[in-house]
């Protein structure tokens, strides 16, 4: 099966090449094999796979890897209006069911 | 309580931890078939803490696990013939990944949880196998300098747990990508389903009483003649964005979900067109085709949220751009119905 992207050029994924130290962590969590590490250093290679999930992120011990995470569910974003907070599904919550 | 999957006790340094079984019985399949269609989802739980696998000893793996017992079991199962150690995080019912998006499947809690059962009096080493998706929530670096114990990211799914382990602890490409494929799409139909049924009920209570308007106000033989059939159109049109729609993901020609639901919600309107149970006039089969492509379009777009492959941004902006088209079209669907019912 064709392997599934969805929009091109929005995803807000940033890595300093300059402060990465290589260490490989973001290859390890990321869900969508964005990164690749070539000379000592990790690169993004499949940027619109990206989904924000923030994995690499929080596990960048040298924070090279910037990422405006959050939950790609567009009920979570309309609750979040609605709400007047974070887009958040509504997983933990008593009614709601996003993922 | 004693739940039916803890088969015994182990102790360890006087405490006793409960022994749980690597065989699923035909309670946990039924719990789990419940679950999909949204049944006691909220309560599907399992108590945190510590538990064993087999007879493990101090140099056992550890591995971690939310406390909705759809993950516990996963990974239970996946532990046949091993020795090992489980800690369940309290992520207040929910999996893996969605309580690490949450943060409650997170770095704190994982200390905690570390803390509360004296880990390190249990094991004799300092290794801690996490699933893949839990790092959406876990900052490894931060635990192993509060606790010492250091975070292995295993394989995205249970399944592949043993095969990590025979690798040496690696996970490779195929076990650390999360997919979408046919079979985990439909696995999230029920629930969607379930999920968005007082939604349903109410547009086909609307378009119930729409199909009384007439000329001359409310009208008995137009429910009779009319009613059934609008409250038939809003279900197909339901159908189309919840089950069509993750069916033929990947099929369906755009990027924007929205824009799927649409195309679905247009081949429900075809066969509707084909078999003349559209509309008796033009004014009529345009508002259906406005009303059905709409109601598609928006929960297509509410797949964003099952789905394993949307950004937040990328969602942010197909909602910018789909929201007033969805209004306008449903709008004018409306307004057609209402004109049609006046008019003929």
């Amino acid at each position: 099966m064709k392997e599934l992207v969805y929009l091109p050029d929005v995803v807000t994924l940033n890595l300093c090449e300059a402060t990465c130290n290589g260490c490989g962590m973001c290859i390890k969590v990321c869900p969508h094999e964005v990164f690749e590490l070539s000379g000592k250093k990790a690169h993004i290679v499949r940027k619109d796979f990206c989904m924000e999930c923030g994995a690499c992120a929080l596990n960048c011990q040298v924070k090279a890897i910037t990422v405006n995470s959050g939950v790609g569910c567009a009920a979570g974003i309309i609750g979040g209006i609605l709400n007047n907070t974070e887009p958040t599904c509504g997983c933990s919550d008593s009614k709601a069911a996003c993922c | 309580m004693k739940s039916e999957y803890i088969t015994g006790n182990t102790s360890v340094n006087g405490e006793a931890i409960p022994v749980v079984s690597t065989e699923l019985n035909t309670k946990d399949f039924l719990g789990a078939v419940m679950v999909r269609w949204g049944i006691n989802r909220d309560r599907y739980r399992v108590n945190p803490g510590i538990y064993a696998v087999g007879s493990p000893g101090p140099g056992a793996e550890v591995f971690v696990s939310a406390n909705y017992k759809l993950s516990f079991d996963s990974l239970r199962k996946n532990l046949q013939g091993k020795n090992g150690w489980i800690l369940v995080l309290d992520t207040k019912g929910v999996n893996v990944w969605c309580a690490a998006g949450k943060g409650t499947f997170g770095t704190k809690e994982l200390i905690n949880r570390i803390n509360i059962v004296n880990l390190d009096k249990i094991v004799s080493h300092k290794r801690l196998i996490l699933p893949q998706l839990g790092a959406t929530g876990v900052a490894a670096f931060k635990v192993k300098e509060e606790t010492g114990f250091n975070v292995h990211y295993g394989p995205v799914r249970a399944a592949d747990i043993k095969k990590f382990i025979a690798d040496g602890y690696r996970a490779d490409k195929e076990m650390r990508k999360v997919n979408f494929s046919f079979i985990d799409r439909v696995k999230l139909i029920p629930n969607d389903f379930v999920y968005g049924k007082f939604y349903l009920l109410a547009a086909m209570a609307v378009l119930f009483l729409l199909s009384g308007i007439s000329a001359h106000g409310f009208s008995y033989r137009n429910f009779q003649d009319e009613g059934g059939s609008a409250i038939l159109k809003v279900f197909l049109a339901y159908f189309a964005g919840i089950v069509i729609t993750p069916i033929f993901l990947p099929y369906l020609p755009a990027r924007f979900f929205s824009f799927k639901g649409f195309y679905s919600g247009t081949i429900v309107f075809l066969i509707l067109l084909l078999t003349r149970s559209a509309g008796h006039n033009l004014f009529e089969i345009l508002s259906w085709f406005l009303i059905i492509t709409t109601i598609s379009s928006f929960l297509a777009m509410n797949f964003t949220g099952s789905s394993t492959y949307t950004s937040l941004s990328g969602v942010k902006k197909e909602m910018k751009i789909s929201i007033p088209l969805q209004i306008g079209f449903a709008f004018t669907g409306i307004g057609l119905q209402i004109a049609e019912k006046l008019i003929y």
